[in-house]
């Protein structure tokens, strides 16, 4: 016996496409296109063009040694922790690689008009910065209480010239935006393309983002084997909507690499304040797709909580959701504090301000290598998606009391 | 029953040349009594089918009339199970068909596979799930099968007529033809062309095809009807009317008021 082939868009139980039938015809048009236009060879070479003499791919690969011995002083279970440096990309994440991606894309389907949400805001600034290479208009939904906490990225999208739409509604973050911009975009639905930020939504948009996001691992792969010699035990990465995870874990998925995806826990989970969508949502619909999501007992959507606007998200991609599932992908999550104190331990032993997104990822190192010593009964190589910079969060940082002088 | 009731009473007023008049009312706004008793009042005024608005926290489809509606239905008590509850206290005292209003994630809180049968068994007809094309829900669709619960199409602008045709081959109870490239409550809908389009599907596939989203006044409602639309739908208008009042009995009477005011303009002349 066979196993059916799967449906285009699903991955096991998750994904498919839950929208209003008004959206239909445009994700066909957009399938279309992700099966024709992306893996041609005239789109594959002007985007990578664009990743290599504009956003500076391939990023670099660091190795981490002041860092690994804080994290693990007696080296016994972590052997080497590598880096991929998301955050040395033009406009300082990972999310670049797909915005340009998205208005190639856009261009060639004779979109005339941009519109995206975004949580950190590194994926307005990604998508106004696309925007503004080729002159198209932009605008970008986001919730008031990220406009606030990630005031830098809102003024770099102004400057870029793009328009940002504040949402007043709900718990004014993500979730807010993507309603408005799933709003806007059933309204001007024939001239607009929405450029979904994560690797979320309905199809074809989390398997569009993958693959928009790929670089990351395929890069990372190769740079291990040259540098390292060998493939890391595990990778991990940060998991909001999950693009920069998919896009670093799509590269080892056939490998002996464990991966772990780490959410945010915010307060704790048992607070019910905390974004942790995979350790403890439930089989929902959210933004057009069958995946996991915070929801109560009558299917109403839980605020999320994190002190990262980026992981501050009640849903999760389909496919994180169906490597949670199958167990192919192990999802852990760090609080708010602990993803804090990560901040500031990589600042002060590596010289790199991460992103508050990526912190969480980096609180859960340590532990990751140990676990994996205990099975492996090695010290690991453990190599970590460094998905941005942390400019953005400094004034959270410092409201945080992050910013104060060392005691010398 | 069921399915079977939606159809009749459109055939019937198919006969007596009445294009149907389709109430929709978030349930819960401002609380699940008033809803019930808005309910009844739009009933007495010559609605002849209610679509019962399950409130969702995030409806995407939604404009901000209804969008803010969900929100303090939300707060008062309103879900899906408020709405089989308004359903069965409707079903004691009225025959008329009862449409359940939805989006996908309260149907999988409640469970896909059961919420058919407990729909009927409440005494809802149908149920249109905005965020479910024919692709999508294929436990759910089964289920409604088997229960006898129509599940209603939507067709919008951007729908091509091969597409059309698709999503109406079988389906049971009526087709919802979305006037307007938008979310609820958007105010410039081509209403003439809406209602000659629902009349062309309505011919093509021998389903009834009603029009909804920007009808807010009669002569909208007239144009929509006069152009063929077996039907129109009320929604934003009535759940802004139903907002603007702050004592029960006042909802009722504008309710009573737009329902009745539609009613007459879409009398036969
Ligand atoms: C630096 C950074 N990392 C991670 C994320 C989370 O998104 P995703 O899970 O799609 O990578 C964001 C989102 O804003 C971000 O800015």
């Amino acid at each position: 016996m066979t196993a059916p082939a799967p449906r285009p868009g699903w991955f096991a139980e998750f994904g498919g496409r839950f929208v209003a039938e008004t959206l239909v015809p445009a994700l066909a048009e957009l399938e279309t296109a992700v099966t024709s236009i992306v893996p041609s060879e005239d789109f594959q070479r002007e985007w990578r063009e664009l990743l290599r003499t504009y956003v500076g791919r391939p990023t670099p690969l660091t190795r981490a040694t002041r860092l690994a011995s804080r994290l693990d002083p007696s080296g016994e279970a972590l052997a080497a922790l590598w880096l991929k440096r998301e955050d040395l990309c033009h406009t300082g994440a990972h999310k670049i690689n797909n915005a340009l991606g998205q208005v190639l894309l856009a261009l060639r389907l004779g979109k005339q008009r941009i519109i995206a949400e975004t949580g950190a805001g590194q994926h307005g600034v990604a998508t106004a910065t696309a925007c503004a290479l080729f002159g198209l208009p932009c605008e970008i939904y986001m919730g008031e209480l990220d406009v606030e906490r990630q005031a830098p990225n809102v003024s770099r999208m102004r400057m870029l010239g793009a328009r940002v739409r504040p949402v007043a509604s709900g718990s004014r973050t993500l979730k807010d935006a993507m309603n408005e911009a799933l709003r806007d975009w059933v309204t001007h639905v024939r001239t607009t393309h929405y450029c979904v930020g994560s690797a979320a939504g309905p199809h074809p948009y989390p398997t569009l983002v993958a693959e928009l996001q790929r670089p990351i691992g395929d890069e990372a792969r190769a740079q291990l084997l040259a540098e390292a010699g060998r493939l890391p035990r595990a990778v991990v990465a940060c998991v909001g909507g999950g693009s920069n995870a998919i896009g670093m874990f799509r590269a080892f998925e056939a490998d002996d690499v464990a991966l772990y995806g780490v959410e945010a826990a915010g307060e704790g989970i048992e607070t019910g304040r905390h974004a942790a969508t995979i350790g403890a949502g439930r089989v929902g619909v959210l933004h057009g797709a069958r995946t996991l999501v915070l929801a109560d007992d009558d299917g109403q959507i839980v605020e999320p909580h994190s002190v990262s606007a980026g992981l501050d998200y009640p849903g999760v991609g389909p496919e994180h959701a169906a490597l949670a599932r199958t167990g192919r992908a192990t999802y852990l999550s760090a609080t708010d504090d602990e993803a804090l104190a990560a901040v500031r331990d990589v600042a002060r032993a590596e010289g790199i301000l991460i992103a508050l997104e990526t912190a969480h990822a980096f609180a859960r190192i340590g532990d990751i290598a140990r676990r994996e010593r205990a099975r492996s009964g090695a010290a690991v190589h453990v190599a970590v998606c460094l998905s941005g910079r942390g400019d953005k969060d400094l004034a959270t940082l410092l409201a945080r009391g992050l910013g104060d002088e060392v005691a010398s | 029953m069921t399915a079977a009731r939606l159809e009749r009473r459109l055939a019937e007023l198919r006969t007596a040349r009445r294009p149907a008049l389709i109430a929709y009312l978030t349930i819960g706004d401002p609380s699940v009594e008033d809803s019930l008793a808005c309910a009844r009042a739009a009933l007495e005024a010559g609605a002849d089918v209610l679509e019962l608005g399950v409130p969702f926290s995030d409806p995407t489809a939604d404009g901000p009339v209804i969008a803010a509606a969900a929100h303090r239905a939300i707060q008062a008590g309103g879900s899906l199970r408020a709405a089989l509850r308004v359903a069965e206290a409707l079903r004691r005292e009225s025959d008329a068909p009862l449409v359940l209003f939805t989006y996908m994630n309260p149907i999988l809180a409640f469970g896909e596979r059961e919420l058919p049968s407990a729909a009927v068994r409440a005494g809802a007809d149908a149920a249109l799930v905005v965020d479910l094309p024919p692709e999508e829900g294929q436990a759910l669709r089964g289920a409604a099968r088997e229960a006898e619960l129509a599940l209603i199409p939507l067709v919008a602008p951007t729908t091509s007529r091969e597409r059309m045709d698709h999503l109406l081959a079988g389906a049971r109870g009526f087709a919802y033809y979305v006037s307007v490239t938008g979310v609820t409550g958007s105010g410039d809908a081509p209403l003439a062309e809406a209602g000659r389009e629902a009349a062309a599907l309505q011919q093509r596939s021998g389903v009834p095809v009603v029009v909804g989203f920007g009808i807010d006044t009669p002569a909208k409602a007239r144009l929509a009807a006069a152009a063929g639309a077996a039907g129109i739908v009320v929604g934003t208008a009535l759940v802004r009317r139903i907002a603007a009042e702050t004592s029960p009995a006042a909802r009722l009477a504008a309710v009573a008021e737009l329902v009745g005011a539609l009613r007459s303009a879409l009398e036969p002349a």
